[in-house]
């Protein structure tokens, strides 16, 4: 998604897909890729599918109440909410990759890797750590009473956590890095001659910023806050632990406590909807504007060197999101975890350990797979429809997640019953529920909630291979999968390991489908500790918790390294490319 | 002409060939994500003998030292998935071929869906019977309780000096500005409302709900346990939550603190000298496709019994059900329970409307000045 949402920007010029389109395609190979793609599609497709089916059923007089009492108020609060976190992700995002990549002070290097790390705590994580420092008797409150002398919390005014400023602080703390992410990927692919041609036309470096480059970076950004707030729209854990009253929040009250799974499934659709319609919005837009470079030459960026006075400045407004989205929430685990080391050698942890990391790292590589089916069919067969299925299957994102889980449920169970049901009339044997309630039932899961995590990306960096290549391989003898496998994916590799490493931190934060998909006694790193924070003991499952986020720090730094490496392989294999 | 025909015909092989592989790609993806089900050897099949496959709404460890009992006793092995949304969906979905038994559930309500989903059969037990009393069990024997949970008054040592209170008081004016409780959409608070609603009607349910939204110290927000810490802050005086919080927060030897808390906060039962308080079930169901019905309903005999029951008292802090088992000595010491007598099948019934009332009156704002 990331790098990708950036450089999809100049892709579109660059090869220009329909070029490549009528170039690569029109020719023999065509209909097995669509019959691959409409596989997938259907797969891809299916939960969101069955949700709107679902929303067919009855829904009697859900609607009345919903409409008069709890929709107008869940729609302000979860607008609030998103507006929050919107500008809230994006000024944090888009100024830190710009201090990081065009500013030069101290610790540039070390904040440039560091600003992605919060990426790897849950909101669920962080929202019982915010709540365990800045209560009562957290460190902040006791330390403020032994300052002041006071004695109960009446004596003295303190924020409340448990509120929608504080959801906004807390989502925003581990949901920026998806902005700083797209927007740094594009100030670094930024062609320096636009910013040459700025400077030596007189524009200071905040003009820069605002005239050129905030503008130029306008779809990537758009990209990683749309994220952002696809994330807030189908939080639960957050939300409901700080009694801020979301569309999610209703979509689980009309579920649970009303007993309507439909009138559920109907508000999910809308919300869908309107975040499909929000997207559009954003594209028409811009419809006309073009925001690719008309040089190919890159060249490190040279960057502003900062006096010591706003080299400070620009160190500490690097280094607090870091502190309140990575190092808050993991001390607090520590110190917890800390009194639990015992449990490091608990059976139970390995395990749950080990099956985090398998079904992750499998599900990751599926989920690139189908990405790169997506994204090479689009290559061989231009489609509308493929382009159509890609944007849809990518807003399942927006979907509560259990609500999601439960839209893979039924076509998983009834594929399932159905096969069942064949194989007892035709061979007379019952082959059960082969994927329900099984590995295979979450891998599933996952690929089709986080595809949008990673076709994005994939896309792009494919469509940054020049359609010459394939040709050539072609006439050379090559068949499209061939080219697909000997040509292209080893071209694109640094992007297909960044889309996997991607992926790979969401399933191992991933967690209501994980938990109402899974078979019998199977427990992941956050199964586990959604288990005992719903007992309210969420200490006990401190170590959990830092596991996951320490797993999760692995990829981002791994992903951090990648996507700079990215950015020198692309620009200095640019020229060999266009000799062959 | 024949030339040509061989080209067009050889385009054609090589077109069905690269179909193929195409075709093998998205096969291996497939595969992929069956053999991920293998390698994580997650599919066995839950039929082989011995063995009893549970859903679960009760967090694993709760139950976990019943379950390790009845396998020492039985040679029954038993395999569990908890989840706290969403299983009776799943095992709807998954039909005649569902592997689950037994379903374990917190919540007279979600009891109650089991027959609205439909999967809840019919178990005419007498052994289940004769450790149940019949308030505490469905009618149809389409599901039985296990445990009782009574929902109750944390009040402050410090600051509360009455010893008695009544559910109504708590919308009386003294208490402005000194209640907390947890958010009114949560099942817990949707149980007492609905018994409200059962005693005396929808508008007074209402009226009640307001003045006590009025009364509140704080938007209602947090678990039990922090309704327990505000108290001990000063935040508010009394607060709404159930007694099973208080035994864990008592023996916590990991954060010490958390005693602290509790020791500062008394129990009060509402409405011990009229109708009762308000005790809200744990319990089970066996479903209709249940593929080892025979251990399912072992099982179920179980966790009934005087042992399982003794469990439950000794290590949850729970009411135990059955009769015979008195509640752990900590529980005892609080003071003896006196649970509302209106059976409960009435109050689920009230549980749409609950939920509703907590919206209209804007509960979970918290008080409007």
């Amino acid at each position: 998604m990331s790098m990708g949402a950036a450089s999809q920007a100049d892709a579109e010029f660059e090869g220009g897909p329909g070029l490549a389109d009528q170039a690569v395609s029109g020719q023999a190979g065509g209909r097995g890729w669509l019959i691959a793609i409409m596989l997938t599609a259907a797969l891809v497709l299916a939960p969101i599918g069955s949700l709107f089916f679902i929303a067919l059923g009855p829904a009697e007089g859900v609607w009345h109440h919903l409409a008069t009492t709890v929709l107008p108020r869940a729609v302000v609060t979860t607008a609030w909410l998103m507006l929050g976190v919107g500008v809230l992700t994006a000024l944090i995002g888009v100024g830190t990759a710009w201090l990081v990549t065009m500013c030069r002070f101290p610790g540039r290097g070390f904040f440039d890797w560091a600003l992605l790390v919060p990426l790897a705590v849950p909101t669920y994580i962080v929202a019982y750590a915010y709540v365990d420092i800045l209560n009562y008797t957290g460190p902040v409150q006791s330390a403020i009473r032994a300052v002041f002398g006071f004695q109960t919390s009446r004596d003295y005014w303190f924020p409340e956590i448990r509120s929608l400023p504080g959801a906004i602080f807390v989502m925003s703390m581990v949901l920026y890095p998806y902005v700083y992410l797209t927007a740094r990927a594009t100030f670094l692919m930024q062609s320096a001659c636009v910013l040459d041609v700025s400077r030596t036309l007189g524009a200071g470096p905040w003009r820069v910023f605002f005239r050129v480059a905030l503008p130029m970076a306008r779809p990537a950004i758009a990209v990683g806050v749309s994220l952002t707030l696809m994330e807030c729209l189908n939080d639960i854990g957050a939300v409901e632990f700080f009694g801020v009253k979301t569309l999610t929040f209703s979509v689980y009250d009309t579920w649970l406590n009303r007993g309507s799974l439909p009138g559920a499934a109907q508000i999910a659709c809308a919300m869908l909807i309107a975040v499909f319609a929000l997207l559009w919005v954003e594209r028409y837009g811009r419809r006309n504007q073009r925001f690719h470079h008309s040089s190919s030459r890159y060249r490190a960026l040279p960057g502003y060197q900062l006096s010591p006075r706003r080299a400070a400045a620009a160190m500490i407004a690097c280094a607090l999101p870091v502190l309140l989205g990575f190092l808050a929430p993991s001390l607090l685990l520590a110190d917890f975890a800390s009194r639990r080391l015992e449990d490091l050698s608990n059976p139970a942890f390995m395990s749950a350990a080990t099956n985090s990391l398998t079904l992750a790292s499998i599900a990751a590589i599926i989920t690139v797979g189908i990405g790169v089916l997506i994204a090479y069919g689009q290559r061989v067969r231009r489609s509308a429809l493929l382009q159509a299925v890609a944007r849809v299957a990518a807003i399942g994102y927006a979907v509560p997640g259990t609500i999601l889980a439960v839209g893979i449920l039924v076509p998983l169970a009834a594929f399932d019953n159905m096969v069942d049901g064949f194989a007892r009339e035709t061979f007379g044997f019952a082959t059960g529920l082969l994927l329900t309630g099984s590995g295979a039932a979450l891998v599933y899961a996952y690929a089709t909630r986080f595809l949008a995590a990673a076709s994005g990306s994939i896309e792009a960096g494919l469509a940054k291979v020049s359609p010459h290549l394939d040709m050539a391989a072609r006439t050379l003898g090559r068949t499209s999968v061939k080219t697909l496998l000997q040509v292209d994916l080893p071209i694109i590799r640094p992007v297909l390991l960044s889309a996997a490493l991607l992926v790979f931190v969401d399933c191992m934060k991933e967690l209501p489908a994980t938990i109402l998909l899974r078979p019998f006694n199977f427990e992941t790193l956050s199964t586990v500790v959604y288990a005992a924070a719903s007992h309210e003991v969420f200490e006990d499952a401190s170590l959990p918790a830092l596991a996951i986020v320490l797993t999760g720090l692995i990829p981002v730094m791994l992903l951090a390294r990648t996507s700079r490496a990215t950015f020198r392989t692309r620009s200095s294999a640019r020229q060999p490319l266009f000799e062959t | 002409m024949l030339n040509f025909d061989r080209s067009g015909s050889l385009a054609a092989a090589a077109r069905r060939l690269m179909a193929t592989r195409a075709l093998s790609a998205s096969c291996l993806t497939l595969s992929l994500a069956l053999a991920a089900g293998g390698l994580t050897g997650l599919s066995t099949a839950a039929k082989a003998d011995g063995e009893v496959n549970i859903y679960s709404y009760r967090q694993p460890y709760l139950i976990q030292p019943m379950l390790d009992r009845f396998t020492q006793e039985t040679g029954i092995r038993t395999n569990i998935v908890y989840a706290s949304k969403g299983l009776g969906e799943r095992i709807r979905a998954e039909g005649v071929n569902s592997p689950a038994d037994v379903m374990l559930t917190v919540d007279i309500g979600r009891l109650e869906r089991s027959k609205e989903l439909d999967f809840a059969e019919v178990l005419d037990d007498e052994t289940i019977k004769g450790n149940i009393p019949e308030n505490f069990r469905d009618p149809d024997n389409r599901w039985f309780g296990l445990t009782g949970r009574a929902r109750v008054v944390y009040a402050s040592r410090e600051r509360v000096a009455q010893e008695n209170i009544t559910y109504a008081e708590l919308a009386d004016p003294k208490w402005k500005g000194r209640i907390c409780t947890r958010s009114g959409q949560h099942d817990y608070t949707i149980g007492l409302i609905a018994s409200i609603i059962a005693h005396e009607g929808r508008e007074k349910a209402k009226d009640w709900l307001t003045a006590v939204k009025e009364n509140l110290a704080r938007k209602p927000t947090g678990n039990d346990r922090a309704q327990v810490q505000a108290i001990y802050a000063g935040e508010c005086d009394i607060a709404l939550g159930n007694t099973y919080y208080m035994g864990k927060m008592l023996t916590n030897d990991k954060e010490p603190e958390q005693e602290t808390w509790a020791r500062s906060v008394k129990i009060l039962f509402p409405n011990a000298e009229e109708r009762g308080s308000h005790v809200n079930i744990s319990g089970m169901v066996l479903t209709k496709h249940a593929p080892n019905r025979e251990n399912a309903v072992k099982l179920m005999e179980f966790l009934t019994s005087d042992e399982a029951q003794g469990l439950y008292a000794e290590i949850n802090f729970e009411y135990p059900l059955n009769p015979h088992v008195q509640p752990s000595d900590l529980v005892s010491s609080w003071g003896k329970l006196h649970p509302d007598s209106l059976p409960l099948i009435e109050i689920a019934k009230h549980r749409q409307e609950a939920s509703e009332l907590v919206d209209e009156v804007a509960f979970d704002d918290g008080p409007s000045s």
